[in-house]
């Protein structure tokens, strides 16, 4: 039941988007985020909105993918435009008991719902067409240059990879050792939340003990493998541009300039 | 430098307080050899394995690796390069999403190329038989095959002697078959040398030459058919015989005249000798 779980949400393709370099991808959120953030009018926000739909046909994401990631999203869109539409000042256009829906309130609504929208559109293009070594990878190539400043890029990114390596594991492990505790009378699924939270005391201790002994083995094997830290480590597979990846660079470049300027239009 | 590891009078302790776990060993073996230790939970065999690659030095006496003294801490890279150490646990020692990328973090540990390491790892797959699952994520191998993949990430690391710690102890009987079958073969084609650590006895028959170990110290050594041939001092250290040797031991005893023997094979072919004699 809890190997369903699916880790991460990469759909594997070979699209044009999937190709890029991931420290590329990485940055174009980034830039979407800002643009996003920048843009003060709708045609700032439609230039944004060409941007994710472009990369979204490109990458070939089936849109329901696209779908599920808004989902989670719902509440806090229908609690943003539902504050927004009541709480700001101006013309009243419609009243509703002490409630005042305002024009201003309704366009600055549109706003921030079509910033969170997008913006979760583009995370999700991020993290569906990436797949999770690409991504880490790709963090801790960008994150290399501030290593001078004292930020461990190498061991965040170590630390990531194992921690995904683990985790079918350890679901693994959490489902055999809830077997085993059901079949000695554990029950797990009755009871109100408090009663239910102290149930899980025998599931979670013998699970924490083996993840520190697993910890301790693979800190064995690592070492028996020569492993002391980045410094002087290779990659198997080397990051590097292509054509395409400076393209894409231009382009969001294109997309954070036009944003900028559209605030004066 | 005649030995590949030589180890004299060496001891250890995990503190002070506690009694020695290894007493006063001394080994030799030679590049190229298969060598079997065999003897129950808490005898040492890992404690000894873990002083191969330096991840334990010992507290006197001393071990050495091609010549290198593990305590110096200048030549640990060097030794754990050439020793490679693959554990009980498949889970445990696996550090990659990704089976080619996992085979590939010993050599990227040592900087070598990208290019090097992309044939390296090719190659180190092909020997164990997963080449196909290179892009595959560990967690849907078998336990056999996870054994295999730690095989090829040490095998990447091009060592000349390979160090197995009880890999076959959670392995089902087809994966231990896979992976002594595996091993046989580095040692035999590519010269490697084994130090194959275990319990299970038949995988002790195929050995140059078997240790026993018991509380710490070597008990018995020599070649697999003079070690199984002494049956009565084995069951007292609580290990088993395998079956066929104590088949030839009791009708040794009650007159057919048998040599020493280690597996059913060998068995057939002594029993078929006698009966066209007759």
């Amino acid at each position: 039941m809890l190997k369903d779980i699916t880790i991460g949400q990469y759909f594997p393709g070979d699209s044009v988007v999937h190709r890029l370099d991931p420290r590329i991808k990485i940055v174009l959120t980034f830039v979407l985020i800002i643009s996003l953030f920048t843009a003060s009018n709708f045609k700032g926000y439609g230039i944004c909105a060409l941007f994710v739909l472009v990369q979204l046909a490109l990458s070939r994401v089936p849109i329901k993918y696209i779908f599920k990631g808004l989902r989670p999203l719902l509440i806090i869109l229908f609690l943003t435009i539902f504050v927004n539409m009541f709480m700001v000042e101006g013309v009243v256009v419609y009243s509703l008991g002490p409630f005042d829906v305002t024009r201003e309130g309704m366009v600055q609504a549109g706003r921030m719902a079509t910033r969170l929208v997008f913006l979760v559109m583009g995370a999700s293009l991020l993290t569906l067409t990436t797949s999770p070594i690409a991504l880490t990878d790709g963090i801790e190539k960008l994150l290399n240059p501030f290593r001078r400043l004292g930020l461990p890029a190498h061991e965040l990114a170590m630390m990531m990879t194992i921690a995904l390596r683990f985790i079918p594991t350890l679901l693994d492990e959490t489902d055999k050792i809830m077997k085993a505790q059901m079949a000695r009378g554990a029950d797990f699924e009755s009871g109100n939340l408090l009663r239910r939270a102290k149930n899980l005391v025998p599931l979670l201790v013998p699970l924490f003990i083996s993840a520190f002994r697993r910890a301790d083995e693979l800190a064995l094997a690592m070492e028996s493998r020569c492993y002391r830290g980045g410094r002087g480590r290779t990659r198997l597979k080397v990051l590097h541009m292509v054509g395409m990846d400076y393209f894409a660079l231009a382009l969001g470049g294109l997309v954070l300039v036009t944003t900028i300027v559209s605030r004066g239009w | 430098m005649e030995y590949q590891i030589l180890m004299e009078n060496l001891s250890f302790r995990y503190s002070e307080q506690e009694e020695m776990v290894l007493k006063d060993i001394s080994i030799k073996v030679k590049q190229g050899e298969f060598v079997a230790v065999i003897g129950h939970n808490g005898s040492g065999k890992s404690t000894l394995a873990k002083h191969i690659n330096a991840l334990l030095v010992p507290v006197s006496g001393k071990i050495e690796v091609m010549g290198m003294d593990t305590r110096d801490t200048e030549n640990v890279w060097k030794i754990r390069q050439k020793i490679g150490m693959v554990f009980q646990n498949p889970d445990n020692q696996l550090v990659a999403t990704i089976v080619e990328e996992d085979v590939a973090f010993g050599p990227e540990n040592q900087g070598v190329p990208a290019g090097e390491i992309r044939k390296r790892v090719d190659d180190a797959l092909r020997e164990v038989g997963l080449y196909e699952y290179r892009t595959h994520g560990p967690h849907l191998l078998s336990g056999g095959q996870k054994q295999r993949v730690a095989i090829a990430g040490v095998l990447a690391m091009q060592p000349d002697c390979i160090v197995l710690d009880e890999a076959t102890a959670m392995l089902d009987p087809r994966g231990r078959q896979e992976l002594m079958e595996i091993i046989r073969r580095l040692n035999k084609k590519e010269g490697k040398t084994i130090i194959h650590i275990t319990h299970y006895m038949e995988e002790a028959t195929g050995a140059d030459r078997v240790l026993v170990m018991d509380r710490g110290r070597i008990v018995l050594e020599g070649t697999p058919s003079k070690v199984f041939s002494k049956a009565a001092r084995l069951k007292e250290l609580g290990l088993d015989v395998p079956r066929s040797a104590q088949l030839a031991i009791g009708l040794r005893k009650s007159g057919v005249p048998l040599p020493d023997i280690l597996n059913e094979d060998e068995m057939v072919v002594e029993l078929c000798r006698l009966k066209s004699r007759t």
